[in-house]
C-alpha cells in the first residue's frame, strides 16, 4: 500500500491537506483486508449489487459488506463467529451464487501497487504531452526567434522531467534486456527517447528549428497506454488463477487424542487420522480405519456409479464421500497425493504447450532489429551524403527512430485483448493465460468429456410415472431421511410431483448400505441393490424393499448442463469437429451423444487414453480444444492446444486449463472461439495498420524531411486507429 | 507577447491542478472498481430519505 510507504509525495496537496479522512479510509481498508472475501461470478447490474450488500448487512455479526463489480468480489468485515458458509448460504437464499475464497492467497497488494504506479507515469506523462503540444502548435504555426526558443525552453523544463520519471519502465527493461545481451522492443524505444530529447536540447540550446519534445512525451504516453493495457489483461489471468486457487480452501478434520480439529492439509502428515463428513471431498490419500460409506469417484475417473467402501479400503484425494462418516488413516497428504502427482504429469504436457509464441513477439522479434538497422542506415547514409554533418544526420537518425518507435504495434496487441478479455469477462469466462486467446482461434478440434462437463454430474429421477404412488411415497420418506445425492434427487423429484411422503417411523441411515425404517409395522429399506438382495444394473439406481414385496428399482440420469446442446450445435455449425471421451460406461455415453449430436464419440477411456488420444490429433495436424472437469482430464486438457473447465471441476483440473467457465452454462465456449476468432484477426489488422503508416513516414524520415509535425500527426493518427479498430470487437 | 507571461504559467498551473486532482484519485482508490461505481449511482435505496 502506497501510503503506508512513507511520506506523501508533495504532488498530492490534496491528500495532505485530508489526513483524517485517509487515516479512517485506511483502516476501514485494513479491516476488510482482514476479513472474509466472496467471489460472485453472476452479479452484474445495480440491482444485484445492492441486493447482495443489503443481504449480507442484515445478517447479524456483519459489520459491513462491499461488492467490488469490477473484480466480482464481496469484501465482507464480520465478527470472528461468522463462517464464509453462512453468508454464501445467506446469498443462495436470494438467487446469488457465491464461493468462498482464500484471502491468504489473493495477493493483490503488489500489482495492486504496480498497476497504480503505471497509472500514475502515465498520468504525468499525458499532462506534459498536452502541455508541450499547446507550446509546440504555436511553433508549427510560425512562432518565430526569440518566442520560438522560449517555447522550445518551456518544453524541454517540462520534457526532461516528465521522460526521466514516465520513462522508467523502458529505461528499466531495456537495460534488463541489454544486459541479457538481447534486442527487446524496448532498446529502440529507450533510445528513441534519449536520442530525441538529447538532440532536441542541443537544437534548443543551438536556438535550432526542430525540437522534438513533443514527439518523444507523446512516444513516452502513448507506449505507456499499451503497458498499462498490457498490465491489466496480465494481471487480470493472475488474479483469475489466483482466484482458482482460492476457491478451494483445503482444510481437514484431524483427529488427535480423540478430538477434533480443523487443520490446513499442508500440515497432515501420514500416518495421522483425518474424519471425512458425509458430502466433504476426501482430502488425502489414505486407508479407511473405520466406518462404511459410499465413494463417488466421478471427478478422478468419470465413473457415474458410487463406490462402495469399508474398513481397510484405499481412497484418494478428490473423491466425494456420500453417505456415512469415515476416519482415514493418512497415507500420502499434500504433495505426495495422488492428486498432486497428476500435477507432475500435467509440467510435462503443459511445457510443450509454453513453447508457443504469441503474435506480439513474433513480430517483436522480426521488428526490432530492423528499426535498428534502418535508424543506424539513415545516419550513416546522411554522414556521406552531406559530407559529414553530424548535427544533421543524428537528426535524420533520430526522427527515424521516434517515427519508426513501434507506438501503434505497442497498442496493436494489449488493445485488442482488453476489449476481448472483458467481453469474456462478461459472458462468464475467465482467461488465465495471456496468449489463450490466440491459441483458441486456431483450433479445428473440440473434445468434450461427459460427466461434470456436458452432464452436471448431478443424477435426476427418472420414469417415476412407472412407479405405484404407494412405492413413491414410502421412498420419498425414506429418501428425506438422508443426504446422499441419490436419495436427495429421488425425495426431490417425488416432492416435485405434489406426492407426501408416506408416514416411516424410526428412520435409520445404515452408511454405506441405505435408509431403513418401519411402515405399517413392515419394514422398509431404500439403499443399494446388493443390501436389498437385488440384481444392480448397469445403471445409476436406487432399489425400494417393502417387506414382502419385490425389490422395486429407482432409475436416475445424468441432466445435461444447460447450453451444452447449443455450444454444441454452434461449434460444429463453425465448421469444427466434435468428439466426446468419457470414462464412463458405454450405455449412457452412447445416449449422451446421440442425445446432443455428436457422432465421434468413445467410452471408457482412462486418463492416459485420453492424452494420448488428444496428442494422436495433435500429431496429425489438429490443434485441439478440450474442454473437462475432471481429475481423468487433467492430462489431456493440459495436452490440448488450449482447454476450458467449468469452475465447479476439481482444482487440478482448472488449474492444467487456460480459460474456466464460471457459470453453468456451456454456451460461452462457442461464443468465446468466435470472439477469439474475431480478436486474431483484429489484432492482424492492427499490425498491418501500423506497418502501413511506417510505409509512408519512414520514406519522409529517411529523406530528411520529417518535422515534428509529421511525427506527431503519424504517431497520434497511426495508435488512435488501432485502438478504435480493437474496440469494434463484438 | 507580454501576456504570454501571464498565459503560460496560468495554463501550466490548471494543468497542473488537473494532474494533481487525478493524482489523489489513484491515491484514494477511486479507480479500484470502476464499473461497480459507475453502477452504484443507480442504486434507489436512499432515494426517498437520507442515507442515516
Amino acid at each position: 500500500m502506497s501510503l503506508a510507504d512513507g511520506p506523501l509525495p508533495s504532488a498530492c496537496p490534496a491528500c495532505v491537506a485530508l489526513p483524517a479522512t485517509e487515516a479512517l479510509a485506511e483502516s476501514r481498508r485494513r479491516a476488510a483486508a482482514a476479513g472474509l472475501v466472496l467471489s460472485v461470478p453472476g452479479l452484474k447490474d445495480a440491482a444485484g449489487m445492492a441486493l447482495a450488500e443489503r443481504t449480507l448487512a442484515a445478517l447479524p455479526g456483519v459489520t459491513a459488506a462491499r461488492v467490488n463489480l469490477t473484480l466480482k468480489r464481496i469484501g465482507v468485515t464480520a465478527s470472528p463467529d461468522i463462517t464464509p458458509q453462512h453468508l454464501t448460504e445467506a446469498l443462495s437464499r436470494v438467487g446469488i451464487l457465491a464461493l468462498e475464497l482464500d484471502p491468504a492467497l489473493l495477493s493483490t497488494r503488489e500489482s495492486e501497487r504496480r498497476g497504480r504506479d503505471l497509472l500514475m507515469r502515465l498520468g504525468v506523462a499525458g499532462f506534459s504531452m498536452m502541455n508541450i503540444m499547446l507550446l509546440s502548435v504555436a511553433v508549427w504555426s510560425g512562432a518565430e526567434a526569440a518566442t520560438r526558443d522560449l517555447f522550445h525552453w518551456i518544453s524541454a523544463m517540462i520534457a526532461l522531467p516528465t521522460l526521466a520519471f514516465a520513462g522508467q519502465p523502458f529505461f528499466a527493461s531495456a537495460l534488463a534486456s541489454l544486459r541479457a545481451r538481447r534486442l527487446g522492443m524496448d532498446v529502440p524505444i529507450s533510445l528513441a527517447l534519449i536520442l530525441s530529447s538529447a538532440i532536441s536540447l542541443y537544437e534548443t540550446i543551438r536556438g535550432g528549428e526542430h525540437a522534438y519534445f513533443d514527439a518523444a512525451v507523446s512516444l513516452c504516453f502513448f507506449l505507456l497506454i499499451g503497458r498499462y493495457l498490457d498490465f491489466r489483461s496480465r494481471a487480470a489471468a493472475r488474479s483469475a488463477a489466483e482466484e482458482l486457487a482460492a476457491l478451494e480452501v483445503p482444510r481437514a478434520v484431524r483427529l488427535a487424542d480423540g478430538r477434533e480439529q480443523l487443520v490446513p492439509i499442508a500440515d497432515i502428515l501420514p500416518g495421522d487420522l483425518v474424519l471425512v463428513r458425509p458430502g466433504a471431498r476426501m482430502p488425502v490419500d489414505g486407508v479407511v480405519a473405520e466406518g462404511a460409506s459410499e465413494l463417488d469417484r466421478s471427478l478422478l475417473t468419470g465413473e457415474t456409479l458410487p463406490v462402495a467402501v469399508a474398513a481397510g479400503a484405499a481412497t484418494s484425494a478428490g473423491e466425494m464421500n456420500l453417505t456415512g462418516p469415515l476416519t482415514v488413516r493418512v497415507t500420502a497428504a499434500g504433495r505426495e497425493s495422488s492428486l498432486h502427482r497428476m500435477a507432475d504429469l500435467v509440467a510435462i504436457a503443459e511445457s510443450a504447450r509454453n513453447r508457443y509464441m504469441s503474435l506480439a513477439d513474433r513480430m517483436a522479434r522480426r521488428y526490432s532489429p530492423a528499426v535498428h538497422l534502418l535508424a543506424l542506415a539513415s545516419f550513416v547514409g546522411w554522414m556521406i551524403h552531406s559530407g559529414g554533418d553530424v548535427r544533421l544526420a543524428v537528426n535524420v537518425a533520430a526522427a527515424v527512430l521516434i517515427i519508426t518507435c513501434p507506438c501503434a504495434l505497442a497498442l496493436a496487441v494489449p488493445s485488442v485483448v482488453t476489449a476481448a478479455s472483458g467481453r469474456l469477462f462478461r459472458k462468464g469466462l475467465l482467461i488465465k493465460d495471456g496468449t489463450a486467446l490466440e491459441r483458441l482461434a486456431e483450433v479445428d478440434t473440440v473434445v468434450f468429456d461427459k460427466t461434470g462437463t456436458l452432464t452436471l454430474g448431478a443424477p435426476v429421477a427418472a420414469e417415476l410415472d412407472a412407479h405405484r404412488p404407494g412405492d413413491l411415497e414410502i421412498a420419498a420418506a425414506l429418501a428425506a431421511a438422508s443426504s446422499h445425492p441419490l436419495a436427495r434427487a429421488l425425495a426431490e423429484a417425488i416432492a416435485a410431483r405434489g406426492l407426501l411422503p408416506a408416514p416411516v417411523s424410526d428412520l435409520r441411515e445404515r452408511p454405506g448400505y441405505g435408509v431403513e425404517g418401519l411402515w405399517q409395522g413392515r419394514r422398509v429399506r431404500l439403499g443399494r441393490a446388493a443390501w436389498l438382495g437385488a440384481e444392480a444394473g448397469a445403471e445409476t439406481a436406487t432399489w425400494l424393499a417393502v417387506d414382502g414385496q419385490a425389490p422395486v428399482e429407482f432409475r436416475f440420469i445424468d441432466r445435461i448442463r444447460p447450453g451444452a446442446r447449443d455450444a454444441v450445435a454452434a461449434l460444429t455449425a463453425a465448421g469444427l469437429r466434435v468428439r466426446l471421451m468419457s470414462g464412463d460406461a458405454r450405455a449412457p455415453v452412447a445416449a449422451l451423444a446421440a442425445d446432443l449430436g455428436i457422432a465421434d464419440w468413445q467410452a471408457e477411456m482412462l486418463p492416459a487414453d485420453k492424452a494420448a488420444a488428444i496428442t494422436a490429433e495433435t500429431a496429425g495436424g489438429h490443434r485441439v480444444l478440450m474442454v473437462g472437469d475432471g481429475l481423468n482430464d487433467t492430462v489431456a486438457l493440459a495436452a490440448a492446444h488450449v482447454s476450458i473447465s467449468p469452475a465447479s471441476a476439481l482444482d487440478a483440473a482448472r488449474v492444467a486449463s487456460d480459460i474456466v467457465l464460471l457459470g453453468q452454462d456451456l454456451a460461452p465456449i462457442a461464443d468465446a472461439r468466435r470472439i477469439a476468432v474475431t480478436a486474431r484477426r483484429r489484432i492482424k489488422q492492427n499490425f498491418a495498420l501500423s506497418l502501413g503508416y511506417n510505409a509512408v513516414a519512414v520514406p519522409v524520415a529517411l529523406i530528411g524531411l520529417a518535422t515534428p509535425l509529421i511525427a506527431a500527426l503519424a504517431m497520434s493518427t497511426s495508435s488512435l486507429t488501432v485502438t478504435l479498430n480493437a474496440l469494434r470487437l463484438k | 507577447m507580454d501576456t504570454l507571461a501571464i498565459l503560460i504559467p496560468v495554463s501550466l498551473l490548471l494543468g497542473g491542478l488537473g494532474l494533481a486532482a487525478f493524482l489523489w484519485a489513484l491515491r484514494s482508490r477511486q479507480y479500484d472498481d470502476p464499473e461497480g461505481d459507475a453502477r452504484r449511482i443507480l442504486d434507489d435505496q436512499w432515494d426517498h430519505r437520507p442515507k442515516p
